[in-house]
């Protein structure tokens, strides 16, 4: 499984870079699916396939269609292009990528020293541990981010009430 | 039996061949399917269809792979080249993909996985990407309309399709579709899940754009929707990928509500097939029959009865399961 660790780790890196270089904004998002894709491999090789598949159904299969579904709607045509193409000179991201190689220099030397951890076994995990695990010494997490969605729930369905018209009483 | 045919080389190629039946299996069954569709219709609808090539109509099929692989593969111009190729591909693969987690019989099925029924809902959910790129790379306004209207639609259906099958895996405690085929030894789940079976059916029609809710290509107001600058194979791919989906649908109820291969008398594989074919004909008859609604009144149906009808389905079901037999 270690080799599909790492490839599928290698595809998501390099769609990521995609991502950031890419001049259409439509074909930035699908690499960018491609890259959470690739994260899916990912925890399929790692053995934990239950979060794989959520990986694909929720950020693949809703977020980003969402995503691509605004992009498409914007209509952007030439002009973001050429900004774009604008914000991708050398003077642009010179400075930035320095700092963030330093970054990634202090990341690699950090786990180069450290533990290495377990290896990559491929043990899968069933769905039933995950919702055990969850359920129990997680619960409180759970209620939480339950709690969270709620008042998302409720702002979202607050921003998209119609405005009411005048002479009309909406309830 | 020669020395590299061991028996566990024989058994993997055994399930390779099995696979490549299903695969096989599948496409053609959805080819099929667009000729049996029309004829069907025509029998429904009191008029012939297609019945001038060959006896009765039956080589239609052959006249129609002839012309279609034999029309140019055109690509217009203003179109946006690579997601305009890859959109049929996913259109059908993603589908066909699904047919690995289905067990057609004790013995046949590609894949064996708890994460089953995820996998559906996975490849459905990547299903949807087909539609969006095919309408959006075509640099055509219809074919835009048509994408944005099935991608709302998809992604409306998508979420209260999820949470219909919840029930059953509650039920049978499991993702695994075979497990949740033993699971309906003694009751078939269409009984106690009645509600999950119905809101699942009417899913599964919206999320393969089929009659009632095929919108997104509704011919009087958009001229195809989002396939309309695709040409030959292209076209086909997405004309078949829609009978492909059909049948991924029927099967899926079969397995999940109906008890998958289990029957009284007949051997299993003949009850799956009977069982699919009784849900494909009801797809084809519901087209017959059925009207066209207008698009608002689709999405409010899903947000407005289904979504909250599943919830209550799950919660009900919860409930009845720990009351039952609590852990």
């Amino acid at each position: 499984m270690e080799i599909a660790f790492y490839l599928s780790g290698l595809v998501a890196v390099l769609a990521t870079l995609g991502v950031i270089t890419h001049l259409n904004p439509v074909h930035a998002v699908l690499y960018l699916i491609v890259s959470l894709l690739a994260v899916a491999m990912v925890f399929f090789a790692l053995g934990a396939p239950f979060a794989g598949a959520l990986e694909i159904i929720i950020y693949a299969g809703a977020i980003m269609v969402l995503f691509v579904f605004v992009v498409m709607m914007l209509n952007l045509g030439e002009r973001v292009v050429a900004r774009e193409r604008a914000w991708l000179r050398p003077r642009t991201w010179l400075g930035p990528a320095l700092l963030a190689a330093l970054l990634l220099v202090v990341l690699v030397a950090g786990v180069w020293r450290g533990e290495f951890g377990a290896v990559i076994a491929g043990e899968p995990l069933t769905a039933k541990a995950v919702g055990t695990t969850l359920f129990g010494p997680w619960l409180v997490g759970v209620e939480l981010a339950a709690l969270l969605l709620l008042a998302a729930l409720v702002t979202a369905s607050h921003v998209g009430r119609l405005p009411a018209r005048p002479g009309e009483r909406r309830p | 039996m020669t020395a590299w045919l061991s028996p566990a080389a024989f058994e993997v190629l055994v399930a390779m061949l099995q696979a490549l039946a299903i695969l096989l299996g599948a496409v053609l069954l959805g080819a099929i399917l667009t000729v049996v569709e029309r004829r069907l219709l025509g029998l429904w609808q009191d008029r012939h269809g297609p019945n001038r090539v060959g006896p009765g109509g039956s080589l239609q099929l052959v006249a129609d792979m002839l012309k279609i692989f034999f029309k140019e593969d055109w690509i217009p111009p203003f179109a946006d080249r690579g997601p305009f190729v890859l959109a049929p591909a996913i259109a059908m693969a993603s589908l066909l993909l699904s047919f690995l987690i289905i067990p057609l019989t004790p013995s046949w099925g590609v894949a064996d996985w708890h994460i089953g029924l995820l996998f559906f809902l996975a490849m459905a959910g990547i299903n949807v990407y087909a539609v969006l790129l095919g309408g959006w790379s075509s640099g055509n306004k219809y074919a835009l309309l048509g994408a944005m209207r099935a991608s709302a639609q998809t992604l409306s259906y998508e979420v209260f399709m999820g949470l219909a099958l919840m029930g059953v895996v509650a039920m049978a405690g499991s993702f695994n579709l075979r497990e949740i085929v033993a699971a309906q030894q003694g009751l078939w789940f269409i009984v106690p899940q009645f509600f999950g079976f119905a809101t699942f059916l009417i899913a599964g029609i919206a999320v393969t754009h089929r009659h009632p809710f095929d919108q997104p290509e509704a011919e009087q107001e958009l001229a195809d929707g989002y396939h309309i600058e695709y040409a030959g194979m292209k076209f086909g791919m997405f004309f078949i990928g829609e009978y492909i989906g059909m049948v991924l649908v029927s099967a899926l109820i079969v397995t999940l509500f109906l008890g998958g291969w289990q029957g009284p008398w007949l051997p299993p594989w003949l009850w799956f097939a009977l069982k699919t074919l009784v849900f494909v004909l009801l797809f084809i008859l519901l087209r017959a029959a059925l009207p066209r609604p207008r698009y608002d009144a689709v999405m409010g149906f899903g947000w407005r009865v289904c979504l909250p009808l599943t919830l209550i389905n799950l919660l009900v079901t919860g409930a009845v399961i720990l009351l039952v037999a609590p852990p």
